[in-house]
């Protein structure tokens, strides 16, 4: 008997065939229940084809199209995990992801592939490449091959399979694989169906990109209640406007996003369009939302419920607040992150893993079935990850947290060295990893200064003989190697950095230093 | 607008907003700022309220992109036929 995450998929595709399961307004396309049904299947069938078998790994590394949703839904019902990677994030990054976790097989945009597959060479046995060009006739994929008979046969999985692996910023310079499994996200989803109560006729926004974690509300919670799932494409996403117009056009009544995502269309967005947008939630995660922005979308949207959601990848939403119906013009510190979600149980602990008082400050640590098996061939960093063993495990956050007399819990910072930006988790040692490797870099120190317009990331450097460096090369460097959302903001030219008594690098004094 | 003066006025804003203390030399004509990761999104984001508020133009989803922001001399391009 399956069990997996597909099967909610096709549950709906039984109840609702002829409904809209998936917009893509960019390129003017939909498909219903049917035939998104039938696509997967032709991906299920193609990649069997190509070798892949039960719990074998896929990379996906495709825009934003019903091509990708139709490769996700078919990697699943293969009984195989799905890996996706930024498609327009650097090759080197993604040739990484694909070689750690060993992928059989690859979908991947016919402009990209070939630059992939010269990667992947030097890193052992290449994986199956099949590549799609997602502009073409059904959908992208009418060149896959596979076989002709489309009946469904999606494989059986256990609910302790793995579903999808994303990839996360690493301290250690190389990205960590985050391995969760269908009872993972099929416990998010229920939580969310019950807290949200979503409905056939809701139609979804789909911003997030897929190897991002909001995505698999947008995604399956959608498709789990027949609704329809709008996306957002690379193009529209870079145009604040733009987006507004779409929600609009559309007909989205739940939005899912970064707040940083959010501002922009608040600043942005014309006021009229905002009045006349079919909201009736307002989704958001992945940051602090600065409240003087969250007080106008409030005014924007008076009729939508708006959520504030928590949690890292690890856990996906762990926790919820849901923001008053009114933002006092008063107020400046941010909304709690809220009680914790029905299926998880919370604490608050202190660096001994002891519960603190209520009010006292402690680490946030999670239990339940939302929480990730491990990270993907780390075994030591995944025992790291957690306090204690077995069934009395409890994934550590490393978010510093308060609770009041309510169990409501406010987010004070982080234990470590990394930070959020825009929904992206970002290790700082990261980067400075990367600029090492810049020939004309010395040494380099990188912090994150937070103000109420965000966080800010500031690279402190050395050279040689003393000289600037220039911005753009800088920038064109980091980029190269690391995500766009990763590249530091500002740059800032050191005699010396500044150290602690035990010679290491003081960031909190660089922290200090403007 | 000569296509020269829409240029100047890019570029000052470019060096103003996002490159403080650049060598005004580095940033030239042809310079890549998007696909090189110059300018992030965020950035493009507020570079198309200025092209919009300054020239008076508006731009489309589709048109906010490499093809026509790419660069100082194709943002130039772009606005001149636009306006012209």
């Amino acid at each position: 008997m399956s069990e997996g995450l597909h099967e909610l998929f096709s549950a709906s595709a039984a109840r609702h065939s002829g409904a809209v399961a998936v917009r893509d307004p960019g390129r003017g396309t939909e498909v219903s229940y049917q035939e998104l049904d039938r696509l997967s299947e032709r991906v299920r069938q193609t990649l069997e084809r190509a070798g892949v078998r039960p719990g074998d790994r896929v990379g996906l590394c495709l825009p934003k199209s019903i091509a990708s949703v139709a490769g996700i839904l078919g990697t699943l019902k293969a009984g195989a995990t799905y890996v996706p990677v930024d498609p327009d994030g650097p090759a080197a990054r993604a040739a990484y992801v694909f070689r750690d976790c060993a992928v059989t097989a690859l979908l991947a945009d016919a402009s990209r592939i070939g630059a992939l597959a010269a990667q992947l060479e030097a890193g052992g046995p290449s994986p199956a490449l099949l590549p799609l060009t997602v502009d073409d006739a059904e959908h992208g994929l009418g060149g896959l091959d596979g076989g002709g008979d489309e009946r469904p046969g999606a494989v059986g999985v256990e609910l302790d399979a793995t579903a999808y692996i994303l990839y996360t910023s690493g301290s250690t310079g190389r990205p960590k694989g985050v391995v969760l499994s269908h009872r993972n996200a099929l416990s998010f989803l229920a939580w969310c169906s019950a807290a949200f109560e979503p409905r056939s006729g809701d139609v979804f926004s789909s911003h997030a990109p897929f190897h991002f974690d909001l995505s698999i509300l947008d995604l399956f919670l959608s498709l789990k209640h027949g609704a329809a799932v709008v996306l957002v494409g690379e193009e529209v996403a870079k145009n604040p406007k733009g987006m507004v117009e779409l929600a609009l056009a559309e007909r989205v009544s739940i939005w899912y996003s970064t707040p940083s995502v959010l501002t922009l269309m608040v600043l942005h967005g014309a006021p009229e369009a905002w009045r006349e947008l079919s909201l009736r939630l307002v989704l958001f995660a992945g940051e602090v939302f600065p409240v003087k922005h969250l007080r106008r979308l409030r005014a924007l949207t008076p009729r939508a419920r708006l959520f504030n959601l928590y949690g890292p990848t690890e856990t996906n939403v762990c926790t919820f607040h849901e923001i008053p119906e009114e933002v006092p013009a008063e107020r400046v510190e941010p909304y709690p992150i809220g009680a914790v979600c029905a299926h998880l149980e919370g604490l608050v602990v202190d660096e001994a893993g002891r519960g603190v008082a209520t009010g006292e400050e402690g680490e946030l640590v999670i239990r339940g079935p939302g929480v990730m098996k491990g990270y993907w061939n780390l075994p030591e960093r995944s025992a790291q990850a957690f306090l204690g063993s077995g069934s009395d495990r409890w994934y550590r956050t490393g978010d510093v947290v308060r609770a009041d007399a309510d169990g409501i819990l406010t987010y004070v910072g982080r234990r470590d060295r990394m930070v959020k930006r825009r929904g992206y988790r970002i290790e700082l040692g990261e980067i400075e990893a990367t600029l090492y490797n810049h020939p004309e870099i010395t040494e380099v120190a990188v912090v994150a200064v937070s103000d109420e317009d965000g966080v800010t990331i500031r690279a402190h450097y050395c050279t040689p003989d003393g000289e600037r460096l220039s911005l753009i090369a800088l920038r064109t460097f980091c980029a190269r190697h690391l995500p766009v959302y990763m590249v530091p903001d500002e740059f800032q030219l050191e005699t010396d950095l500044p150290r602690t008594s035990t010679d290491k690098l003081d960031h909190r004094a660089l922290v200090e230093r403007a | 607008m000569t296509r020269e003066q829409i240029e100047a006025d890019i570029r000052s804003y470019i060096l103003e907003e996002f490159l403080p203390g650049e060598d005004a030399a580095n940033l030239q004509r042809d310079t890549p700022l998007i696909s090189s990761g110059v300018l992030d999104s965020l950035a493009t984001l507020k570079l198309v309220s200025f092209l919009e508020e300054s020239f008076r133009v508006e731009l489309a989803a589709h048109e906010v992109g490499e093809h026509n922001l790419d660069s100082i001399a194709r943002m130039g391009e772009f606005i001149t036929a636009r306006s012209g």
